[in-house]
């Protein structure tokens, strides 16, 4: 768990992050979620301490962040930059061996751990190993940058805007990818972004910033019916809230016994992408099917209505 | 014939005008190559080492199959410069070109002296010289458009060089004025060469030891890069002569003060002030191309670099000082061919060097002396650049 305690930076007058406390919990994800120059990269880097902060600390499990040095704090926690940062002269093998080479892991074990990773983020090694950042794909070479930043298997995962560089279909894979990477390993990942899709789509818990302030700290849901300050509800969108709210729960959450006579929706739809299934079939109600088709129960039109409305 | 046939959608220009065909550059040179061989001599025959000489044209100077053959060859090589394009041919046709007149100049050495004449000398006209100039930017013409690897360029240096060599080592050129200065100094050619590349090296190697990190703290702190830039700059713009006369008198000044420095050779003239002329000069393109290589290097490598729990030496050394050194690189060739070309100055204040030959030939009017001293020098610039420019692009490859 990471506790953040009254943390502050000041630049001589200017105050980028204004006395922000917060709890991140283990295991989950939590975006930060502000517009340029809220300080929400600078409360990210004052986590590992690539900005030292002017004021309040930083519990790490419970341990001050400042009873070691800097760099071997940072060998313990992952971190992965927009653009991916990758190094132009180290082959994609070099890339994701860095931080195990740096706490001195044995060659066999650095080789197996890279050979691990490279498959889980869907890279031949006999193609990419060797290969240099240069000759891969955008989606590829921010793929290499979050396993270098899992390679030795740190227990959080700082992302400062990890996919504002991928067009939109990359991007969406990505997303998904790190769900997936998240459950698969169980890291605590916080995630900075600008972008509230990408917040209320990742984010277990989303904290939203404005000019150094933390607003509000808490489950999705919980931003858009109850929000605390007006900024937030600017930030989530009146215009389209009901349907952020539909996007929140899946169909499998929802799914009641029943037949359907309507569109067949996978388990791990949201109801907003249920709800349109069904608007575009004429349907009022759909069939909920797991992975392999096997039908799971249905939702049906009248119980998305009610949950789109905030309780 | 049932596949399509591409549209020419691009006819030849020059489809029509065969005068069009031909080669620009080959035409112009082989047009100058054949006035030089018209008006002027190819070899010049002198009483003895400092008369000016009498002309003798390429018939007059070798047996007349010799010099029809020589001609023969040179016309060969024209023709092909002139029309046609294939690079590998028009680079065998100039080297073919650059050997034939060589070949010829040898032999017309040995057949204008006379046996057992010491004194008289024959040396290479203005023919000569404009042909052997012709055909070298033919060849770097037909080489640049091979565009070889760098592996290669290298490979085909050391080729030229160790031909050259063997090919001077034939005695064939022995009775040519050139290689007679160089029978007459040889023990001290060896001497002053050593010395020359002793100068170059030694003043690079002491600017990069200093430069590179002076470099590293212009970047870091850049309240400091102007004014150390400045100061560089300033120093560049010092003419060597001058250089050397200001630092003559601290440095004499010392060796009087601390006989230690005496010892180690340190004294107002010498090889002491010229060394430490060319490592001031060195500095800037050393410090200016270390600064820009660091602020070229992508700040998000090295955000990730410290993000991933590198400390600053390490990220120093592992990631900016490798993702700099092309551009470093490019400075320190800068710098080496620079010296090899300024060290000749060196020899007017007894720091030696081939320079020592060029001044002597221009105090006795001994032109042979001269080129004693200075083709050495532009082989040596030549090989340098060539080294490096290799080195630069292997470096520079596989990373962007």
């Amino acid at each position: 768990m990471i506790s953040v305690e009254n943390l502050s930076k000041r630049y001589g007058t200017s105050t980028v992050v204004d006395d922000v406390s917060m709890q991140i919990e283990r295991n989950s994800i939590t975006v930060i979620v502000g517009t340029s120059g809220s300080g929400k990269s600078t409360l990210l880097r004052m986590i590992n301490r690539l900005v030292e902060p002017s004021a309040g600390r930083v519990l790490l499990d419970g341990k001050d962040t400042r009873s070691e040095p800097a760099h071997l704090l940072r060998r313990r926690i992952g971190y992965v930059i927009q653009g991916h940062g990758l190094f132009p002269h180290r082959t994609v093998e070099e890339n994701i061996a860095t931080v195990p080479r740096l706490l001195g892991w044995d060659g066999a074990r650095v080789r197996a751990r890279v050979a691990e990773l490279l498959e889980v983020f869907q890279l031949e090694p006999q193609r990419y190993a060797r290969a240099f950042p240069h000759e891969l794909s955008g989606g590829q070479q921010q793929r290499v940058g979050v396993a270098r930043a899992l390679a030795a298997e740190p227990a959080v995962l700082l992302m400062d805007e990890p996919f504002g560089a991928l067009d939109p279909i990359i991007r969406a894979k990505a997303q998904e990818d790190l769900l997936a990477i998240q459950r698969r390993f169980g890291t605590t990942v916080v995630l900075v972004t600008h972008d509230m899709d990408e917040a209320f789509h990742l984010g277990d818990h989303v904290a939203v910033m404005s000019q150094g302030r933390l607003l509000q700290y808490d489950r999705p849901a919980q931003l858009l019916t109850h929000p605390a300050d007006p900024f937030v509800s600017r930030m989530t969108g009146l215009a389209d809230r009901a349907m952020r709210l539909l996007s929140l729960t899946t169909a499998g959450e929802l799914a009641a016994a029943g037949e359907s006579s309507g569109p067949r929706v996978p388990e791990s739809a949201s109801l907003r992408e249920a709800l349109s299934e069904m608007l575009w079939c004429g349907a009022q109600s759909a069939l909920v099917v797991d992975e392999e088709g096997r039908p799971r129960g249905q939702v049906t039109m009248a119980a998305i209505l009610a949950h789109g409305r905030p309780r | 014939m049932s596949a399509p046939q591409p549209l020419p959608l691009e006819v030849p220009a020059a489809a029509g005008r065969p005068l069009a065909r031909l080669d620009r550059l080959g035409s112009l040179l082989t047009l100058c190559a054949t006035a030089a061989l018209l008006s002027t001599p190819f070899m010049l025959v002198k009483a003895n080492r400092i008369v000016p000489g009498v002309p003798r044209s390429l018939f007059e100077s070798l047996p007349h199959g010799g010099a029809l053959g020589c001609l023969m060859l040179l016309a060969l090589a024209g023709g092909i410069a002139v029309t046609v394009q294939n690079a590998r041919l028009r680079l065998g046709a100039a080297l073919a070109g650059v050997i034939a007149i060589s070949v010829a100049s040898g032999c017309a050495a040995r057949a204008l002296t006379p046996a057992g004449n010491q004194v008289i000398r024959v040396a290479a006209g203005p023919a000569f010289w404009v042909l052997l100039g012709c055909l070298a930017l033919l060849c770097t013409d037909a080489v640049t458009r091979l565009r070889p690897p760098p592996a290669r360029r290298v490979a085909l240096l050391g080729l030229f060089l160790i031909a050259s060599l063997l090919l001077l080592s034939t005695g064939l050129f022995d009775q040519l004025s050139v290689m007679r200065e160089y029978q007459v100094n040889h023990e001290r050619f060896a001497d002053e060469l050593r010395q020359h590349v002793l100068l170059a090296l030694g003043s690079l190697g002491a600017a990069v030891a200093v430069g590179l990190p002076l470099g590293i703290l212009c970047h870091r702190v850049p309240r400091l890069r102007a004014g150390i830039l400045g100061t560089l700059n300033v120093v560049q713009t010092i003419p060597a002569i001058a250089l050397f006369g200001i630092l003559m008198a601290p440095l004499g000044a010392l060796a009087v003060a601390v006989p230690f420095a005496a010892r180690l050779g340190i004294r107002g003239i010498g090889a002491a002030p010229a060394a430490l002329a060319l490592f001031l000069y060195s500095l800037l393109p050393i410090v200016a191309n270390t600064v820009l290589g660091l602020q070229r290097v992508s700040c998000q490598a090295v955000d990730a670099a410290l993000g991933m729990g590198m400390t600053a030496a390490q990220t120093l050394g592992r990631i900016e000082l490798p993702l700099a050194l092309p551009v470093i690189l490019t400075g320190i060739r800068v710098v080496l061919v620079q010296n090899i070309g300024m060290v000749t100055v060196a020899a007017l204040i007894g720091g030696g060097g081939l320079g020592t030959f060029v001044f002597q030939g221009i105090g006795q009017t001994a032109i042979d002396l001269v080129l004693l001293g200075a083709i050495p020098i532009v082989v040596l610039a030549f090989s340098a650049a060539v080294l490096l420019d290799a080195l630069v692009e292997v470096l520079n490859r596989g990373r962007r």
